[in-house]
């Protein structure tokens, strides 16, 4: 394992450290001396209940590559660069790296900044010109990001400390601080750097859907900016994004049924799908082409997926015949050939897949006939390799993840109730409900690194639904 | 079993009290406004002629009196309606993730099928609902079978299917708060609501 002689960044992470190895054990055994309140040991996930804490799955430790990011930048950019190191933090890709004694360096720092905007000073590079590489090489850093403000451009440096030079820079002309632009904005300068760095999607500039109360809601991937995006007197269900991060779909219960809609994020009217008759649509997910929408309807011959053509509002197809079970829950693979689903054909529902029109259905997530409990809720991945559920587990739900090439189902969460899992565009952090701190409210488990964070501190969330990478014109304000 | 039969009860004393009240004022109650209309009556034959015309009045006068009667007792219909209403909305309890209707609920349910036989204007939707446990989204599909699963039990009584709505609402509308057995019981049910013909209902 990679030590890093330095500490972390400071923040909701911070406690991630005693998690691990046997500084864990220390660590444990100082809390029960100092607190002999202490509740007894649950004997599931790994760690007590607390932010930023790993549970039951194996960590991968060293892989992560050293980042820094660099004082100085000025007050002007102050939030700027408290953003971007969060947000790095929360990407859960890096070490982070602070400086020790961090006022002599940053005198020593401050020259280069960004390294960018300034004639070259001699030395390799050119614009690396006054970056002490050694030092930075010395602190662990592999990379180093600095800011720096060039008129009213703000221009983000990626440093490759062991090539010692600067990788990449972007320039952009961030809106004023006051703008709700602002931080998704910032959040896109953080998904560059990790372009730049890993050659991987970031996902900062990301959101999640929710329900709470019966309303449909938004926050940033960050944990800020919750609001409201839709709200009438009905109570409403089941959000999904449109795979281009522009629209979004939820079901409504009105009288006698329940109605779906799509609405665009941002200005715009929301529009009911069209519906025949007075039957309960719920569950609406996106075709990855953006031109379909599956759902689930129930009548009095059960409940069954159907496809409506959204481009048309037309053209209403049933891909399963259900007779004695109920199939609910459509979730496409990415490249669009295949829908998982519930099915209640074995008796409890279970995770099934078929053919995108309805053709060939099977077990999808195997499970022992008469032992293993309800299986429900599938989101497959948006790189197509994993479909995330969650499953009775002796009377509470856990989330599970199966891998779609070996059929191999593996539990993710064990402590308290666990559900609706909902996966990140980078295919490795999952949003779910739990109550593990004693109320349901939202988490964010990367399955990396195991590291689990609330995303909001608020009880009766549920439903999440997490965006794709969010194109420019989306982030508006809906 | 206990809140039924305390509401099949009260039913039955509403009814009673309905038949009572129902009896008696035919022989009581022509005497004391009548004199106001032996009065006009009298009044009527003082002025001209006709004595049997007058008798055909006062008839007449009685024959009102005893619409207002009519009247009076169809205030009582109207608690009898109430009676018949809270039968109708009994509601129907299911055991955890299970969507048949128990031996014991059937009987609420033979009620129901009663009261839609005796008003055949009366139209009902029927909702089904859940407890917290189950997931949120197949708890929509459970609480659909559940409600129509009560819907077949009416049809297979001779109702006609177009009568009877069905929606689910899973677990998004609990009646009790707790989250123990007891509220779960409590929240496994289906709710029976009036949508159409509920004005004046017969008791069966």
């Amino acid at each position: 394992m990679r030590r890093r002689t330095v500490g972390r960044t400071v923040g909701p992470s911070d406690s991630r450290t005693v998690a691990f190895g046997v500084r864990a054990v220390s660590g444990v055994v100082i809390l029960l001396s100092i607190s002999p309140t202490v509740r007894p040991s649950v004997a599931q996930d790994t760690s007590a209940v607390d932010r930023g804490v790993r549970i039951g799955i194996i960590y991968r430790p060293g892989v992560r590559p050293g980042l820094v990011v660099l004082p100085g930048a000025g007050a002007a950019l102050d939030s700027v660069r408290t953003i971007i190191a969060r947000d790095l933090d929360l990407s859960d890709r890096f070490e982070l790296i602070t400086l020790p004694g961090g006022d002599s360096i940053r005198v020593s720092a401050a020259p280069s900044l960004a390294g960018a905007g300034r004639p070259p000073a001699g030395g390799r590079g050119g614009a690396a010109a006054g970056l002490n590489y050694q030092l930075y090489q010395a602190l662990g850093a592999d990379f180093a990001v600095g800011l720096a403000l060039v008129g009213d451009t703000t221009v983000l440096a990626v440093h490759d400390v062991t090539a010692g030079g600067v990788r990449r820079e972007f320039r952009s002309r961030l809106p004023p601080l006051k703008d709700p632009e602002f931080r998704m904005a910032v959040h896109r300068l953080t998904d560059h750097i990790l372009e730049a760095t890993l050659g991987v999607g970031g996902i900062a500039a990301t959101r999640i859907l929710f329900v709470m109360d019966g309303k449909v809601d938004v926050i940033d991937e960050d944990g800020a900016d919750k609001r409201l995006v839709s709200s009438s007197d009905h109570q409403a269900m089941s959000p999904a994004w449109a795979p281009d991060g522009r629209r979004f779909s939820y079901m409504e219960f009105w009288a006698g049924h329940g109605q779906l809609f799509v609405q665009p994020v941002g200005p715009g009217k929301r529009q009911p799908v069209a519906t025949t008759g007075q039957a309960l649509d719920f569950t609406p997910a996106f075709s990855p082409d953006g031109k379909t929408l599956a759902f689930s309807r129930a009548t009095e011959e059960g409940t069954d997926i159907y496809t409506v053509n959204i481009k048309d509002n037309c053209c209403l197809q049933r891909l399963t015949v259900g007779r004695f079970s109920d199939n609910l829950s459509p979730t496409y693979s990415p490249d669009g050939q295949r829908i998982a689903f519930v099915s209640t054909r074995p008796g409890l529902p279970q995770v099934y897949v078929m053919a995108a029109d309805g053709t060939d259905p099977q077990l999808f997530a195997p499970f022992d006939y008469g032992v293993t409990g309800s299986s429900n809720a599938p989101d497959w991945s948006p790189d197509g390799q994993s479909v995330a559920f969650h499953r009775d587990v002796g009377g509470t739900l856990q989330v599970f993840v199966l891998d779609v090439r070996t059929r191999a189902v593996r539990q993710l969460t064990s402590l308290g109730r666990n559900e609706d899992p909902s996966w990140a565009p980078d295919s490795r952090h999952v949003a779910f409900v739990s109550d593990r701190s004693g109320y349901r409210q939202l988490w964010i488990i990367d399955l990396e690194t195991g590291r689990i964070r609330p995303l909001l501190q608020q009880s009766g969330a549920r439903l999440p639904a997490w965006s794709p990478r969010l194109p420019e014109t989306a982030s508006s304000t809906p | 079993m206990k809140r039924l039969s305390l509401i099949v009860l009260s039913g039955i004393a509403a009814a009673a009290l309905a038949a009572c009240s129902h009896n008696p004022p035919p022989v009581t109650t022509p005497q004391q406004p009548n004199a106001d209309s032996v009065a006009a009556a009298e009044r009527a034959r003082q002025d001209s002629i006709d004595r049997a015309a007058a008798e055909a009045r006062a008839r007449e006068e009685a024959e009102r009196q005893r619409q207002q009667h009519i009247a009076d007792s169809l205030a009582g219909l109207g608690r009898t309606t109430e009676a018949v209403r809270t039968m109708l909305a009994t509601l129907v309890h299911f055991d955890y993730d299970k969507a048949n209707i128990r031996s014991e609920d059937a009987s609420v349910l033979d009620q129901k099928a009663a009261i839609l036989q005796a008003n055949p204007n009366l139209r009902i939707r029927i909702s089904g609902h859940c407890d917290e446990r189950g997931s949120d989204e197949y708890n929509l599909a459970l609480g659909n079978r559940r409600a129509t699963a009560a819907k077949q039990y009416l049809v297979s009584h001779g109702i006609e299917a177009a009568r009877i709505e069905t929606v689910s609402y899973g677990e998004e509308r609990p009646i009790a708060q707790g989250h123990d057995e007891a509220a779960w019981a409590q929240n496994r049910r289906d709710e029976f609501e009036i949508i159409g013909g509920g004005d004046a209902l017969k008791q069966p």
